[in-house]
């Protein structure tokens, strides 16, 4: 039989405010435990919170990027369960009355582009974290997090296949990190993926009974935890089997998937309208003002990026796709004057070096500025290509300030000077007589090939500071 | 001493007539003599007092210390204080001292005034009658085999016995105005969203309302321009303009329209409680007000939406006791189930248990349309009875209770019976509404309350059209007969 | 209401209650049930559910940093920590 995967997300965004969703508190990554919790987030008797503007803010602005209805009246309500990691005994979320409503996304894959739907969007408070390690048995709650905002994004189950909710998740991604209402960093928690994936025999109409793959926090583990889930899901059925619903947790490490804890009666969360909070009314004319500080988004970024800079539109893609790689990308090429040349860097040997190293480009040691620094000697000829890439791991190894400073400290400048580069020329065609004769004696369309030994030599010769240009012309003039 | 009033008292700090250490030593000194009869307090912060005393003495030396400075009070132990216990009659708190202090509680120690303690009350503020406390039950002064009433039993009593001048308190249901009721003193619930909920333990955060419990209109409305603050760290908390509610005490009552709804003067009220009533309603009518005949057709929804309401709201505020991070923690918990549902059930009393449970029910799927949203509907039906009395009207008297103290125990073991204590005081929570308790006689030697219920933030009038009817009656002057 | 429901609401809100006194509490919430049965006895289809007394709006705090930390004074008051965490049995998933 033929199947039919069917995928949906629930995404949890966590927003970048300074403070937290319903107290003062700091929501800064990686605090000593408990340092950023105060009373109103330890839920001690007879506090009582108030709702952060920056965090609505923030919720319109992800509404319009993805061209949803904006409810101008939502309402907080308490979900009650107990846990932890929860203080109040209740998360303070959005349920009948959600900020943002209906929306979509467009995801581009091999099979081209398609509309995934979004069934809306709600704020509500993060939870904190249980520590496992062995406390004597116990386990230790931190609550830092607890209260940190987020935005939770459900999509309708639109994705039929795991590089469709890849693409899904990367094209959010891109979105909140260009609107920079959430800092991206993935590894920190700070975007988490749950995953609704069901299968069904191909043509049928009726939804296959589903599974939800839990807090899964990167690109890469997704795309495992969907090809092992539906994996599972087909055959079991195959072997005439039936898919339980049930919650499930995949290890990155162990590229193996289980089922939580089963949760023997399913949770009855007894929602209700939050006492403690008024519903949240906004007006046109706020959302109109919030409309106007919409940034540029990534799709618009793209297509500026080709037309303005003559980019190829695979380059402008990646260049655009999320906010720090543009950011990056605009200052060196500003600062260099040279938009191809810098994007050809940025997505060469910068996130070649970033992926040899492990680590981002928000914490890359070289700034877009000093890569502009690079860019504009290779252009004006200052220095060869090759030696850009030196200096660019001079600068990566913090050896100095500015490219100019480690070309002059290491002595990059190209050789111009005619008299020297016609010294190294004369004393190559002295050693090699073999290759001078047979380069003489061949038809002038192998001529062109076989001078690459030569332009290589002298190069070599030169320690690479030739002017390419240069060295050309005058070992053509000499091998005539 | 303590009969004075509290103009009298702040008049005589301000002249120094007598000093805030002296007034506050003789007022710990009757609590200390007198209070095991009574069991008001909780905790008494005798030294905490004096030194509070002595700073306020010394302000008062420099002049210009605020009018309250030096006066003694109590607080209701609902409210938190920092470095002071705090245990909302519960077990779960017994061991609980807040590292912070409630809005009102730091309000009226800005002012200067000495807390002498903090005042016993049903475990929760869940109760009518001071009966599910953890530290027993408040005995009425006038009465001690009585109740004094629910949940402010604490707040009530103490003043009533003289042991403060006057004393915070919260109500939810009845709270402030039912005990004021069956003591004999002055009690006032403002409007919804008047006092700042910041630092009050939450019973049902939609309903709950602080206030204040003195022996008069006019001590209430000296204390009250103190406890009103706006508070931006409570979001239900209204910025509204604060008057000074001392005022339009003196202003005469002539036209003034008074409703009086049919429906509080039915089956279920005692006869001598509606004397009592009928007598204060007289005698306004002789001050030059005019009784208008009214209904609220959906009263008898009160009772019912209450209860569905409440328990919801407090089934997920008391979530937060759990035993993690403050409070009860059961002993060698064997798992978190165990530390959750073992911390709970002996840490909670069996009212508040119930409540929970009940508040669980309501809200579970399958229930919610039938029953909370149904009474949230409900309870629009009933505000929406006073939004039209009042296009009639300028201010609602009635009973605030059905009948006098009752006995310990008499309300035997059905919670319903308990829950129609506060069958006439309910309803101004449902709707948000301000209402007052004052004193209007005395049936069996045991006291009897006149409720006035205001229109939104009609504090000022109200406090007014009490003061007025305490001019021409002495009702709020009886004491019991055990403390003069 | 039987007193098998009792167990599923403590179980739901994290109470113990006694298998003996199940049937009393069971008994004690039926009567104050048969209270709220007047509730569904009116008619309210064109009735708003009202869920404040004030019919006010939220108002929003701005976004800043306001609290200190005070990690020492609320781990004095609590029953069981370790380097600045709460304690509880152990968390299973």
């Amino acid at each position: 039989m033929e199947w039919e995967t069917v995928i949906g997300l629930e995404v949890h965004v966590q927003l970048a405010t300074k403070s937290k969703i319903f107290s003062g508190s700091s929501t800064a990554f990686g605090a000593e435990p408990n340092t950023q919790a105060c009373a109103i987030d330890l839920a001690m008797p007879g506090t009582l919170p108030v709702a952060n503007a920056e965090a609505f803010r923030m919720a319109v602005l992800f509404g319009l990027g993805i061209n949803a209805k904006i409810n101008q009246h939502s309402v907080f309500e308490r979900k009650n369960y107990f846990y932890p990691d929860l203080p109040k005994g209740y998360q303070t979320t959005q349920l009948a009355e959600p900020i943002v409503g209906p929306g979509f996304l467009e995801i581009e894959t091999a099979q081209g582009v398609k509309q995934v739907r979004i069934h809306h969007a709600h704020l509500e408070e993060d939870a904190g974290k249980s520590l496992h390690e062995d406390f004597h048995g116990m386990s230790g709650i931190d609550l830092n997090r607890a209260g940190t905002p987020l935005i939770e994004v459900v999509s309708e189950p639109d994705m039929r296949n795991a590089e469709e909710a890849v693409a899904f998740a990367k094209k959010l991604h891109a979105l909140v990190t260009a609107l920079e209402i959430c800092d991206g960093e993935m590894s920190q928690g700070s975007m988490r993926f749950d995953v609704n994936i069901s299968v069904r025999p191909k043509g049928q109409e009726k939804l296959g009974t589903r599974t939800e793959t839990k807090n899964l926090n990167s690109f890469k583990f997704m795309d495992e935890a969907i090809e092992l889930e539906v994996e599972r899901q087909i055959s079991v059925l195959e072997s005439g089997g039936v898919i339980t619903q049930e919650t499930r947790l995949y290890n990155g490490d162990t590229k193996k998937a289980r089922s939580m804890r089963s949760k023997e009666d399913s949770n009855d969360y007894r929602y209700f309208p939050c006492p403690d909070l008024l519903p949240v009314v906004l007006d046109d004319a706020y959302i109109e003002a919030v409309r106007q500080q919409m940034p540029e988004l990534p799709a618009a970024k793209a297509v500026r990026y080709q037309t303005s800079f003559g980019l190829p539109a695979y380059d402008a893609g990646i260049l655009s796709a999320d906010s720090t790689t543009a950011r990056y990308f605009e200052t060196a090429a500003a600062a260099s004057g040279q938009p191809k040349l810098a994007a050809n860097w940025v997505i060469g040997e910068v996130s070649a070096q970033l992926n040899r190293h492990e680590i981002s480009l928000q914490n890359c040691p070289v700034s877009a500025d000093q890569l502009g620094g690079i860019l504009q000697r290779i252009a004006d000829n200052t220095i060869t290509a090759k030696s850009g890439k030196t200096v660019f791991d001079a600068l990566w190894q913090g050896e100095g300030q500015t490219a100019d400073e480690i070309i002059a400290a290491k002595g990059l400048q190209v050789v111009s000077d005619t008299g020297a580069l016609e010294k190294i020329i004369d004393d190559i065609i002295a050693a090699n007589s073999a290759q001078v004769e047979s380069y003489r004696a061949a038809p002038d369309d192998k001529k062109a090939k076989m001078l690459g030994f030569f332009t290589g030599q002298a190069m070599k010769a030169s320690k690479g500071q030739a002017n390419p240009q240069q060295l050309n012309a005058i070992l053509l003039a000499k091998l005539q | 001493m303590h009969n004075l009033s509290i103009a009298q008292l702040i008049n005589q700090l301000q002249t120094k007539a007598v000093s805030s250490r002296e007034l506050t030593q003789h007022f710990l000194n009757r609590i200390a003599q007198l209070d095991p009869g009574y069991n008001s307090f909780v905790t008494v912060t005798a030294e905490q007092a004096l030194a509070q005393a002595d700073a306020a003495d010394a302000r008062l030396a420099q002049g210009n210390a605020p009018d309250l400075c030096g006066l003694p009070m109590a607080h209701k132990d609902i409210f938190c204080t920092q470095g002071v216990r705090t245990s909302c009659g519960s077990k779960m708190l017994d061991n609980f001292i807040p590292p912070y202090s409630a809005t009102i509680v730091e309000n009226y120690a800005a002012a200067g005034v000495v807390m002498l303690g903090k005042t016993n009350m049903d475990e929760f503020a869940m109760g009518s009658s001071n009966e599910t406390s953890y530290y027993g039950p408040v005995k009425n002064p006038w009465a001690t085999h009585c109740v004094p009433g629910g949940s402010s039993g604490g707040s009530a009593a103490c003043v009533a016995a003289r042991l403060a001048p006057a004393a915070t308190a919260s109500d939810t249901g009845g709270s402030i105005r039912q005990p004021a009721s069956l003591c004999g003193i002055s009690g006032l619930k403002p409007t919804y969203g008047r006092i700042s909920r910041w630092g009050m333990i939450a019973f049902a955060s939609s309903l709950d309302q602080a206030g204040l419990m003195a022996r008069s209109a006019e001590d209430i409305a000296l204390l009250l321009n103190t406890l009103t603050s706006f508070d931006a760290k409570d979001s239900t908390c209204v910025d509204h303009p604060i008057p000074d509610y001392r005022a339009d005490l003196t202003k005469p009552l002539n036209g003034l329209r008074i409703g009086v709804p049919v429906e509080y003067f039915g089956e279920g009220l005692h006869a001598g409680t509606a004397a009592a009533v009928d007598a204060a309603l007289k005698h306004y009518e002789s001050l030059g007000a005019r009784l208008v005949s009214i209904s609220l057709p959906h009263s008898s929804l009160s009772v019912p939406a209450y209860y569905v309401i409440a328990p919801a709201e407090c089934s997920a505020n008391l979530s937060r006791f759990d035993g993690v991070r403050y409070g009860y923690r059961c002993k060698d918990p064997q798992d978190l189930e165990d530390l959750y549902r073992r911390s709970r059930a002996e840490g909670f009393g069996d009212e508040v248990k119930r409540r929970i449970l009940i508040g669980s029910y309501v809200l579970s799927a399958g229930f919610y349309d039938a029953y909370y949203s149904q009474a949230q509907k409900a309870r629009r039906l009933i505000q929406q009875d006073f939004v039209s009395a009042f296009q009639q009207v300028d201010i609602i008297l009635g009973p605030t209770s059905p009948s006098p103290a009752f006995e310990f125990g008499s309300k035997g073991q059905d919670p319903v019976a308990m829950y129609l204590e506060d069958i006439y005081t309910i309803a101004t929570n449902l709707a948000g509404l301000p209402g007052m308790s004052i004193p209007c006689g005395l049936v069996d030697g045991k006291p009897v309350g006149l409720q006035l219920i205001g229109n939104y933030f009609a504090e000022s009038l109200m406090l007014n059209v009490a003061h007025q009817y305490q001019l021409g009656t002495d009702f709020h002057t009886l004491a019991p007969a055990a403390i003069s | 209401m039987e007193p098998s429901e009792i167990e599923k609401l403590a179980k739901l809100a994290r109470l113990h209650i006694k298998p003996e006194e199940a049937a009393e509490v069971a008994k004690r919430i039926g009567n104050v049930l048969a209270l709220m049965d007047q509730l569904q006895a009116t008619n309210t289809d064109a009735v708003t559910p009202m869920a404040h007394p004030l019919d006010a709006v939220q108002r929003l705090r701005a976004d800043l940093v306001t609290e200190p930390n005070q990690r020492e004074a609320f781990m004095a008051i609590a029953p069981a920590t370790e380097n600045g965490l709460y304690l509880v049995p152990k968390v299973i998933d």
